[in-house]
Formats: structure tokens, sequence, C-alpha cells
């Protein structure tokens, strides 16, 4: 965990939440770690479903690899920085 | 021995059966065939391997039964005229992918040079899965098989239904002077499959599950699928015109019904009757699916009995005493009549052998 | 615990979509497959190959059945659909009839190794210039999870309960190993969807083959691992390994055969 006052994202998703199957498969495929699934919360069919922290970088393998399409990826123009 | 002439030729030549037919379906517009080699139907594989590339056609030596027919499933789906066909034991093989082409509404010609006469049910049942119907075409001569091979491709390609077209050995293998009709050339069906549909957001799809894309309907759903595959085929029934060749019936005490190339016999053993005086008449489905009932029954009103011959254990016997119904006693004077080969020889194809079944039936 | 980025809506800030929810060539996302299968995945790498090599209004997938025939009826691009095991004959009825279509099959390893051995040997021997694609998970999904001819050995599945025994139950066809030994074949790989990395390599094998079926090279082949965690009785997190440990083992993912010029 960086010790960094803010988080340098250079992108961001779009999450269709009730699209979700709470696979878990873009938590370890994730290469800077900043999908994590819910705890308690779930979604309209009762599966668990992730959230993005600051950190992303636009590198879609969210998107390659969950099997429901859950994912829109974006990447800014310009990286923002995120408090940490 | 044949004369190499083109297949829009006029004139008459001498020709095998398994040629004509094969000719025919050239004529008739096929451009794509598969099969295996399995005797009676091997000759109609070498000639359409020999004939189709010339007209720019496809003619595939597939490695087995399946693939045959898999091959032909592939070609109708590009809206390909197409054809495919074995012997009994070969369209066995091909009996699941017969049901499914059938719910994928396709058209195909399915030949079947069979081995005697006892894959009558298996034609008009269907030996496949499911509930669904085929047309069946019984041609008793190469003359006549090329006029049905012409109308087999017409009706298939009308109502999106395979089309069988049930021979054997003698059609096969005997030669008869014949003409070969001129070439037909047919339109791509809309649709048809060659990829150009893609991308537009109603790419087209041919399933025996049927065309209902997720984007338009929540998906497939089989029950309506098949509710739809069953008007087709209701609507199929109802508008093709059943078949028959009918001699001397009117004033008939008996007829005798046959089907395929023993009609001939049997048709020649009643006007030997005829000309001996005995009153009998001739009736010889060319359909057998549409049967034609209506027919049987109207001939059989007030005939003293009916006597069934084919080479097999009694098969037509059922959908002959289904039209008779009970109007008069209906006699079985064929059975299993085959040579040592079992290629369909029948030493019983005699006419002399026949008159005397016949009589027997009238004496009674 | 960091707070979470909110993900409902598109940025505000300027930005480029590169990634969309599904690949322009599946019409809808939804469907009923289960959680964690790899099945999906590679629908969407094949069909973003198909688009990306611009081959959308001439392609024809014949599809076998399995779980991935759910997306038989979901595609932009022409399909045809066939029985268990026989895509390999109708995607050569297709590819002879119409040869400037380009045919794809997609098949399980259930339909294509166990049903259709022979169609896609002969297939290849005839070097069609076809793509069969076969996604592996080592069972007949569909069905509920049975052993199929490509299960490896100790694998558990309801008709190997204990692990498959080459005593009991045979030994698993290398498939894609056949099929490099065959002469019709221009290009053989395997592939696997069990990481981002994987799918990524796993998209240029089937640009690659598209390629040879392009060129009429002859026949090609892309077997593509997937995970079934529903049929390999384990949790939906743990199937990844699962398939590089157990599956990867055997059907070792690389190219086997590219007859293809540089």
């Amino acid at each position: 965990m960086s010790d960094k006052e803010t988080v340098t994202t250079r992108g961001t998703l779009v999450i269709d939440v009730d699209a979700c199957k709470g696979c878990n498969l873009c938590i370890d495929a994730c290469p800077p770690g900043v999908l994590v699934m819910t705890d308690i919360e779930v979604n309209s069919r009762g599966y668990r479903y992730p959230q993005l922290l600051a950190g992303c970088t636009g590198c879609k393998a969210c998107s390659q690899i969950c099997p429901d399409f859950v994912f829109q990826v974006y990447k800014y123009d310009t990286p923002q920085e995120h408090r940490s | 021995m044949t004369l190499r002439m083109a297949p829009q030729a006029k004139d008459p030549q001498l020709l095998q059966g398994s040629e004509a037919i094969a000719d025919a379906m050239i004529a008739a517009g096929c451009r794509f065939f598969s099969g295996y080699p399995m005797t009676p139907f091997t000759e109609v594989l070498e000639v359409m391997a020999r004939k189709l590339p010339e007209v720019g056609g496809v003619c595939m030596n597939a490695e087995s039964e399946l693939e045959a027919i898999g091959m032909a499933w592939g070609a109708a789906a590009t809206g390909t005229p197409s054809a495919t066909g074995s012997t009994g034991q070969g369209l066995s093989l091909m009996q699941e992918s017969l049901s499914e082409i059938t719910l994928a509404r396709l058209p195909l010609v399915v030949l079947n040079m069979g081995r005697a006469q006892g894959d009558y049910y298996q034609a008009t049942r269907g030996g496949g899965h499911g509930d669904y119907r085929h047309l069946v075409l019984s041609p008793a001569d190469a003359a006549e098989a090329i006029d049905l091979i012409g109308l087999a491709f017409d009706l298939t390609e009308r109502w999106r239904n395979p089309v069988v077209v049930l021979g054997d050995y003698y059609l096969a293998h005997t030669a008869r002077s014949v003409t070969i009709p001129a070439m037909k050339t047919r339109e791509t069906p809309e649709w048809a499959l060659d990829g150009s549909s893609g991308g537009t957001r109603h790419a087209k799809l041919i399933s025996p599950l049927g065309t209902a894309k997720q984007r338009d309907d929540v998906g497939y759903d089989i029950a309506v699928h098949y509710a739809d595959c069953v008007a087709a085929t209701n609507e199929m029934i109802a508008n093709v015109e059943p078949l028959a060749e009918v001699e001397s019936t009117d004033d008939a005490e008996i007829i005798v019904v046959a089907f395929g190339t023993p009609g001939a016999y049997v048709r020649a053993a009643v006007r030997q009757l005829r000309s001996d005086g005995v009153a009998v008449g001739f009736i010889r489905p060319i359909t057998l699916f549409p049967f034609p009932s209506d027919l049987v029954a109207r001939a059989t009103q007030g005939v003293k009995s009916v006597a069934v011959y084919e080479n097999n254990q009694g098969q037509m016997l059922d959908d002959v005493r289904l039209a008779v119904l009970g109007n008069a006693p209906v006699h079985f004077i064929g059975g299993l009549s085959l040579d040592s080969s079992g290629f369909g020889i029948a030493p019983d194809l005699e006419v002399s052998v026949l008159v005397d079944r016949i009589r027997e039936v009238a004496a009674q | 615990m960091s707070t979470s980025l909110p993900t409902n809506n598109p940025p505000d800030e300027p930005s480029r979509l590169v990634d969309d929810f599904v690949p322009t060539l599946i019409d809808v996302g939804a469907h009923h497959l289960c959680p964690g299968c790899g099945e999906p995945i590679a629908m969407r790498c094949v069909m973003e190959a198909i688009d990306e090599r611009e081959l959308t209004a001439r392609s024809v997938a014949v599809f076998g059945i399995g779980c991935y025939t759910a997306f038989s009826n979901n595609l932009d691009i022409e399909v045809l659909q066939a029985l268990h095991g026989r895509a390999p004959s109708l995607a050569t009825g297709v590819k002879r009839a119409k040869p400037s279509t380009i045919v794809v099959t997609i098949q399980g390893d259930g339909d294509m190794v166990s049903e259709g051995l022979q169609e896609v040997l002969h297939a290849a021997a005839r070097g069609e210039n076809i793509t069969c694609i076969m996604l592996n998970n080592g069972v007949f999904g569909e069905t509920g999870g049975h052993m199929t001819a490509t299960t490896v050995l100790g694998q558990r599945t309801k008709t190997s309960l204990e692990g498959r025994d080459a005593a009991l139950h045979g030994r698993p066809i290398l498939l894609s190993s056949l099929l490099a030994q065959i002469d019709g074949t221009a290009f053989v790989a395997r592939g696997a969807v069990n990481s981002a990395g994987n799918v990524a390599r796993t998209k240029k094998l089937l640009l690659r083959a598209l390629t040879a079926q392009e060129q009429n090279a002859g026949f090609s082949f892309v077997e593509i691992l997937t995970m079934c965690p529903t049929g390999w009785f384990i949790e939906t997190e743990e199937a990844p390994d699962y398939l590089n440990d157990k599956l990867a083992a055997v059907h070792e993912p690389g190219v086997l055969k590219d007859v293809l010029g540089q």
C-alpha cells in the first residue's frame, strides 16, 4: 500500500452491478489490485459485486476476464490524482 | 454403356438409371452433392463426382454418411440446391441429422437407392426422432425418376422441407432411353447464409431451435418453434398433390397396389390378366408421402378385394389398409424376395409369379 | 479501508472508452451460464478477433451443442447450428459451397473430441479452409459435468467420481497434438482464458488462425482452455489455478504448428 497522499488514477469503470454473478475473477485479474468485492452488500440477484478503488490504469483486464460483461472501461485523457 | 452428351441435350440417350438420376439432379439445379459409396447408390456419387464440377458445382466424397448429410446440411444453409443420398443403411446413419434439418426448415433432396423395398417405413414415417414429415417420391423407372427428381427440387425449394426420392437396385442399374430436361437455374433464397448480414444487428441464424434472436426476444422458445414447424408441415401436406398411376380401376373387382420398380411388373401382370378377361385394376402410388389415400379410397369403393404387392414384410400395406378402411378385404401378396447378395434382386419379380398370386386372391 | 469510487455512470472528466460492456459482435450480455464460466470469456475473445480482422460481413459460425450454444442466437454474425459433434461437416459444406465466407466452428471438448472426433480429424486431413475452435473445460458442462475424451487423469466428474483412472476410463486425447501431426493442418494452437494475460495471448492465436483461413493455407485450429468451476466441483476463484495445475499441465498451451510465413 502506497504512502503517497494521492494515488494516480489513469482510468475508471462503469460497473453493471446487477449483471455480476460474484465469481471474483476480476479481483485477481486486476494488476493494480483496485477491485474489491463488497462485504455485505449484494446486488438484486443476491451476489456480491466489485467496487473500484483509486489507481485504475484502464488496462481492461477486468472487462476481458469477466464472464458476465459487467465492465465498461475508460481511460482518462489526463491522469487523475485521488486521495488515497 | 452410356452416350456422353451434355446434360442439357434434348435428344434421347441410353442411360443407366444412376446416370439419369445424376443428370436430372444437375439439370434441376443441384450444385452440391455429398455421399459415401454404398451399393446400389455408388454410381450416382461417381457420376456426380465427374459431372458436377463441370457445371461449377461441388461433389464431396464424405468419410461417412454422417459427414455426407452434414456437408449437405451446410451447403443447403447457403441456399445452394443440395442433395445427398445412400442406401437404407446409410440413410439410417443420417436420421438424426435429417430430423434436425427438417426443424431448421432447410431444403434438401435425399436419395435412397434402397435394397428391396424395406425402407418404406423409414422414408414415410421418418426414421429420425421427433414429429416431422418428409415428402417421399417413388419412381418406377429411369424416365419417371428424371421427372420426380425435378419435382423433388421444386418441392423442397417451395416448402423448405427435405424430400426423399426412393429408388432401388433395379432403378440404378437398368439402362433405358431417356431425355434429360434443360438446365434450370434457381434463385438464392433470402434466408440463405453467405456472411453478409453480419454486423447489421440482425445477422441471420439457421437453427433447429428456431430463429428467435436474443436481441429481438428473450431467445429460443422451442414450443413456439415446433408449433410453427407443425403449421408449415400441415400447409405443405395440404398443398402437395398426391400422385399415383391408375389403370383400369373403374370396373375392377380386384385392385392391385404396388410402388417403385416392382410396380412395372405388377402392371404387366395386371394387363395380362385383363387380356384374359379378369376384372383387375392397378394403382401405383408415386407420392408415398402424402400417400394418395383419397384416390385409393374412391377407387376401392365396391371392389371385391384389394391386393398389395411389395418386397418387404408389409409396410405400404398399412397405408393401403388405412385408405381402404374396411371397404374391402386387403390381401398381402408381397413378401421378402431376395437373392443371396441381399442387394434387392427379387426372384419373385416374374410376371407369371405375380399373375398367379393375383389370381389366387381373385378366386377367394 | 479505502473508499470506493463512483462507478454508476461514465466519467465526467475527458476520457475515452477503451472497452465496452459487450464487444460489437455480441448482441446481449446477459446469459444463464454459471458464475466464473470461461466460455463467455472465450466467446468475447473470438468475436473481438473476427471484428478486429474485419471479417464480420463474411463470417459464418457453426455451433456445436454445449453451454456455449447459448450464444448461438446472440451474435451479430451469421450462425448455423449443428448437432453435437457435427459442426466440422456443416462447416465444410458452407465453405465448399461459398468459398468467400470465413467459417469458424464453436465446439466444446465433449462435442468435438467425444462425439465428433471423426469429423474434426477428417476436416483437418482434407485441409478444409475452416477454423475450428474448441472450448476445452474437460467436462460435458451442459449435461451437468461428466467425463469427456479430454478429461485429465485424476479429474473428478459425475462419471469419474474418484477421479479419472487410466485403467477404468482410459486416458485423455490431446486433440491439438493429434491435429498438429496431420498434413492438412496449417495452424494449431492452444490458449486459455484463466487470466487477462492468457486472454490476450489467445486473441493473438485466434487472429493467426483467421489469417491462415484468409490465406487458404489449410485447416486452422485453436483450442481454448476454459474454466468450469461447476463441473470441477470447486469455487469460482479457485478455477483459474485449477485450470493451470490440472488441465494446462496435460493440454499444454502454445503454438503446436504454424506453416504461415512471417
